[in-house]
């Protein structure tokens, strides 16, 4: 090995002393990756040997195994379904929304204006908020008496946030207002990587406006909105905290909040088990899809 | 962008810059709203029609800090001449402040959950950082074997509906005894950030050319050493950018801080609307304990506005 002496001296000090770059590799990956193993994959093994017991947490009783019966009873749970597809329509509706209302604001954006950059920051500031805050004080605003809203717009006692047709609209009125402007965000991304060069090959051959925006601007920028409306499904779907602080209105249950119900409040934690894994399943396929079109992205 | 130049165009061009500022203002509404009523007098917060225009007082945010009781005699004018200033404004609105046993005024539970927001936030951020930047390194130059497999099982542990972890991860706690701790919140916000700022850290990475590290190796630099005294600084941009978004997250996080704690660790985003209970509730302190809570959040908005794009697409898209 080396002497003394040479470890004064950097150049062999790098040939003999230094961590050899497999070690560096190894010491630098695989903490995380072991640490993501035991704080994620670990418990979902766990859970998912709950889910095939009648375990509640909330008892010390006998815990038996039931089989498949937790997730044969989950499936055939009509307020189960309800939530589903209540969460369903919620997501339709959120998402809709954010594309409308977030790629408008980039098509308005998307031109020399006096600072647009502080602009566009302040559109910027409700996704960075705190969901469950923003519903609180979209609580106060929707409030049938003394809400802003019903003033606002004229409005009589509407009361939006206990009326089962309109709680999930309101619901998802709030989270357009939140996320709207990350599709914004991506949209102008994509907006400004149009070659301009293509515009003024359009206007040279007098193409309509029309034209110009379905036969080049669309085709360009879809790829970056298809990313965002895919995130935003999946982050809607998995809906939580602004929806479970805003109304507690049966007609607008998302799925989360009845897993929360299910296995905090009524600790069936079997059956809750259950329905997470289902959950699991179906959002890791979002996922998947996901992280397709963002290494897509990248390439370009 | 298409040239502007036509008389038709300018006009065009006005109405997009008046409809963006309208845009803005409604926008920005919501967040005007809650703002004022924290510094509303009590009876207008709640006012039938609503007051928009008003005479600002602090009183919210000393009620904020404070525990208070209901007057129940009108109070002796010398204990009123005798209060500071901002005890006569709790004394105003016909409330007193509770004092201990040694006359000291009582503090709310509103610090002590603010404070547990900072400490978790702040020490998650620095662990996920830490170590999402040398994973990112290690994937970033080295060749690691199922690259694109571990990359994706990284993010989609950042993906997973925190419900469908908050189960086991209580049971766990609770087997451990970590369930209301600080600990127990730090560790499960590292794991859940962490996965993010590898993603984000990898792109940063990325983009510092090879070249310097190798002129490095050649000067007799270990790895490490270039490592800290090349990479480290030319990524600072990035690090700072991927702290603030893993703050960010950690900062408003509510499902995990909800099931995972509920007093001695618990954080503000579950403490402030569990201050809504049934009945009459002063909505001038909720707003002003929200106001506080947002503005670092709208402060770090501002500072990290040229790397939200960013940040948002996981580093996939940059500007």
């Amino acid at each position: 090995m080396t002497s003394l002496i040479t470890t004064l001296d950097p150049r062999s000090r790098a040939a003999s002393r230094g961590w050899s770059d497999t070690t560096i590799r190894n010491v630098f990956v695989i903490p995380t990756v072991a640490f993501l193993i035991i704080f994620n994959v670990f418990p979902l093994l766990y859970s998912l040997g709950f889910s095939f017991t009648d375990f509640r947490a909330s008892s010390k009783a006998q815990v038996n195994l039931v089989g498949f019966k937790n997730y044969v009873d989950v499936l055939a749970d009509p307020v189960i379904w309800r939530t589903f597809t209540t969460t369903l329509w919620y997501v339709i509706v959120s998402v809709t929304g954010q594309f409308v209302v977030g790629f408008g604001l980039a098509l308005l954006l998307n031109r020399p204006l006096p600072y647009k950059g502080l602009l566009t920051t302040l559109l910027m500031l409700p996704m960075m908020l705190s969901p469950v805050v923003v519903g609180l004080f979209w609580k106060l605003i929707y409030d049938p008496s003394w809400g802003i809203l019903n003033h606002a717009l004229g409005l009589g006692r509407v009361a939006w946030l206990s009326d089962a047709n309109l709680a999930l609209y309101a619901v998802a009125i709030t989270d357009i207002w939140m996320w709207s402007p990350f599709v914004m965000l991506l949209s102008l991304a994509g907006l400004s990587a149009v070659p301009k060069h293509l515009y003024e090959a359009a206007s040279i051959d007098r193409a309509g406006k029309l034209y110009t925006f379905f036969r080049i601007t669309l085709p360009l920028v879809a790829p970056i909105l298809l990313i965002a409306v895919i995130f935003r499904t999946m982050e809607a779907f998995k809906t939580f905290d602004i929806a479970f602080v805003m109304t507690g209105q049966p007609a607008a249950e998302l799925i989360s909040s009845r897993l929360y119900k299910m296995a905090f409040q009524q600790w069936q934690t079997g059956p809750s088990s259950a329905l997470a894994y289902i959950i699991l399943i179906m959002v890791l396929c979002i996922t998947n899809i996901y992280v397709k079109y963002l290494n897509k992205a990248k390439e370009r | 962008m298409a040239v502007v130049s036509t008389r038709a165009g300018r006009l065009g061009n006005r109405i997009a810059i008046a409809a963006v500022i309208v845009v803005t203002l409604i926008f920005l509404s919501p967040i005007y709203w809650i703002t004022s009523t924290a510094f509303k007098p009590l009876v207008l917060a709640t006012s039938v029609p609503p007051t928009v225009v008003f005479e600002p007082s602090i009183t919210p945010f000393v009620k904020l800090f404070t525990k208070r009781a209901q007057l129940t005699t009108p109070v002796d004018p010398a204990v009123y001449e005798a209060a500071p200033w901002w005890e006569k404004l709790v004394l105003d609105g016909g409330e007193r402040l509770s004092r201990d046993g040694r006359g000291e005024v009582v503090f709310s539970a509103y610090p002590d959950r603010f404070a547990n927001s900072l400490i978790i936030a702040v020490t998650s951020t620095l662990l996920a950082v830490s170590l999402g930047t040398i994973t990112a390194y290690g994937f970033s130059r080295f060749r690691v074997k199922g690259e694109a497999d571990l990359l994706f099982f990284i993010l989609s542990t950042r993906m997973l509906p925190p419900v469908v972890v908050a189960i086991p991860m209580f049971l766990m706690y609770r087997a451990v005894g970590l369930n209301d701790t600080h600990i127990g919140l730090i560790i499960l916000y590292t794991a859940f950030n962490v996965s993010f700022a590898v993603w984000l850290m990898k792109g940063f990475i990325d983009e510092i050319p090879k070249e310097y590290e190798e002129a490095a190796l050649v000067d007799g630099y270990t790895r490490m050493q270039a490592f800290f005294k090349i990479v480290l600084p030319e990524a600072a941009t990035g690090i700072a950018a991927t702290a603030v978004f893993c703050f960010i997250t950690a900062w408003n996080e509510y499902a995990f801080a909800l099931i995972l704690s509920n007093r001695r660790a618990q954080t503000a985003p579950p403490f402030i609307p569990s201050q809504v209970g049934t009945g009459l509730q002063d909505w001038t302190v909720i707003a002003a304990g929200t106001v506080l809570f947002l503005l670092p959040v709208a402060i770090f908005t501002f500072l990290l506005r040229n790397h939200l794009l960013r940040g948002m697409s996981f580093g996939a898209i940059r500007k």
